[in-house]
């Protein structure tokens, strides 16, 4: 009987049917998709392959930078000095601020010293240059060039001249991957300089940002500078993140909807500055003791916050 | 192998490192910063689309799978995004393969296009299924661009397989 069944051998090999390579190939996609996304297991992967990348991410990176410094070279004189000359006023301009402000730090910390409040630890940092933004829609994220061997780690946050960027989410040996602050699923705790107000400002996917669970009656005001409020531990108090835009109270909703705009050049690509790690803030008070009514200076998780957080 | 199966010229065999070189180039085409043009084509799937379509025995998609990853570690995007838009990418293309190539290129374009349209809706289904948000119509352009772009790059990849033109008026072919 067997042998009706036998088949003539195929003149060409042709190796497994291409269906069921297809299967095969979109089953492991998948699965890597839901390991990747539900429980994060493939960032030794990622290491090993961004290792293999990293030259040529270099590489890509190269003709951006000739096309800087060509455009630096050919730059005129005369545009030179007029840039020079700016420069010069601007620094005139902020020099009797940045005089007084070493007066102003020092008597700062002699008088939280004498209030026994906790000194606001210094900002230090690296500088790193944006190698590319990555190409995927779905992920706002750009690649510096400093990884594990300058000392970067997940969590740092990443700021530019005039404002916070973002934050370091992974973090390779010689590169790492910044999410910036419009990313879905990015919040940065802030306040209002105005009026203190506190908040948590979130991304929305599309280079603007969202203060959430803001009731309608909340004191905001189109114009509004948000600064980093330094309750998650991670963010230094004090930067600029966003500037409010546009302000929609609809009495039907129970919370306002407030967009802001990112101060810093969130989406511009040059140099940004990683910001040392600030020391672990207290630990969280136990429940017990909170009843005492110590108001805790520095929560640990912002994320977890009372909607419409007041002072 | 031809140009197109109805011209008459036959070319040199492809070599296998010159598909490796061109998958590299494409890939550092990729990486280069930009993102924020609209319409610049994804180089990777528009290449690999090539190969598969002209050597689908040679590039299959255990190479779609392995440039795809590497596509997902460059690009920071969750793992088997690209993977699964390449494989699907070459497996409709070499099933296309026998097909496309009896017709004359502006024609074959013209067929390529749904093909690579499938690469940005693909992408397009796993990120929203992922948490993302509409990236906007400009997004689903660059499947044009790179239709367009089928003309050039047929010239190019295929120009390392023509050989000089040698009139024996005692050969058969």
């Amino acid at each position: 009987m067997a042998a009706f069944d036998h088949s003539p051998p195929p003149f060409f090999k042709q190796g497994p049917a291409p269906l069921a390579l297809l299967s095969l190939y979109v089953a492991i996609s998948i699965s890597l998709m839901v390991l990747d996304a539900k429980f994060r297991y493939l960032e030794i992967g990622r290491q090993a392959l961004a290792v293999v990348l990293q030259p040529l991410q270099q590489l890509a990176h190269s003709p951006a930078r000739g096309f800087d410094q060509a455009g630096e070279y050919f730059q005129t004189v005369g545009a030179l000095q007029d840039e020079n000359q700016r420069l010069k006023h601007a620094k005139l301009e902020v020099a009797p601020t940045l005089l007084r402000l070493q007066q102003l730090e020092a008597e700062n910390a002699r008088l939280r010293r004498l209030l026994s409040v906790h000194e606001r630890q210094p900002a230090g940092g690296q500088v790193a240059q944006i190698l590319y933004t990555a190409r995927d829609p779905f992920s706002r994220r750009v690649i510096v060039d400093k990884g594990q061997q300058d000392k970067i780690a997940a969590g740092l946050p990443v700021v530019d001249d005039a404002g916070i960027v973002g934050q370091v989410t992974r973090v390779y040996p010689f590169l790492s991957e910044v999410t910036l602050i419009t990313d879905k699923g990015q919040a940065v705790p802030v306040q209002i300089v105005r009026n203190g107000l506190r908040s948590v400002v979130f991304g929305l996917g599309n280079g603007q940002l969202e203060l959430r669970f803001m009731p309608v009656n909340a004191d905001v005001q189109e114009g509004d500078l948000l600064v980093t409020s330094g309750l998650d531990g991670i963010f230094q108090p004090g930067f600029p993140v966003a500037r409010v835009l546009g302000i929609e109270r609809e009495s039907s909703y129970s919370f306002a909807r407030i967009l802001c705009a990112p101060v810093a050049g969130v989406e511009n690509f040059g140099e940004v500055m990683v910001l040392a790690a600030r020391t672990p803030p207290a630990p969280r008070p136990e429940p017990a003791e909170a009843v005492e009514g110590a108001p805790e200076d520095k929560a640990p998780k912002a994320r977890k916050k009372r909607p419409g957080g007041r002072n | 192998m031809q140009a197109t199966f109805s011209s008459s010229r036959i070319l040199l065999p492809v070599r296998p490192w010159f598909i490796a070189l061109s998958l590299i180039v494409a890939l550092l085409l990729n990486m280069l910063p930009t993102a924020w043009w609209p319409g610049v084509p994804d180089w990777v799937a528009l290449v690999l689309c090539f190969w598969s379509v002209r050597e689908f025995r040679k590039v299959g998609m255990g190479w779609a799978f392995l440039v795809g990853i590497v596509m997902d570690v460059a690009d920071a995007s969750l793992m088997g995004q690209h993977t699964l838009a390449y494989v699907l990418l070459t497996y409709f293309a070499s099933s296309l393969s026998r097909r496309v190539l009896w017709f004359p290129l502006l024609q074959q374009a013209l067929q390529i296009l749904p093909l690579l349209c499938i690469v940005p809706l693909v992408q397009f289904a796993v990120g929203m299924l992922a948490g993302g948000q509409f990236p906007g119509i400009l997004y689903f352009l660059w499947p044009l661009v790179g239709a367009l772009l089928w003309l050039p790059l047929t010239f190019l990849l295929l120009l390392p397989q023509y050989q000089p033109v040698e009139r024996d008026a005692n050969r058969p072919i």
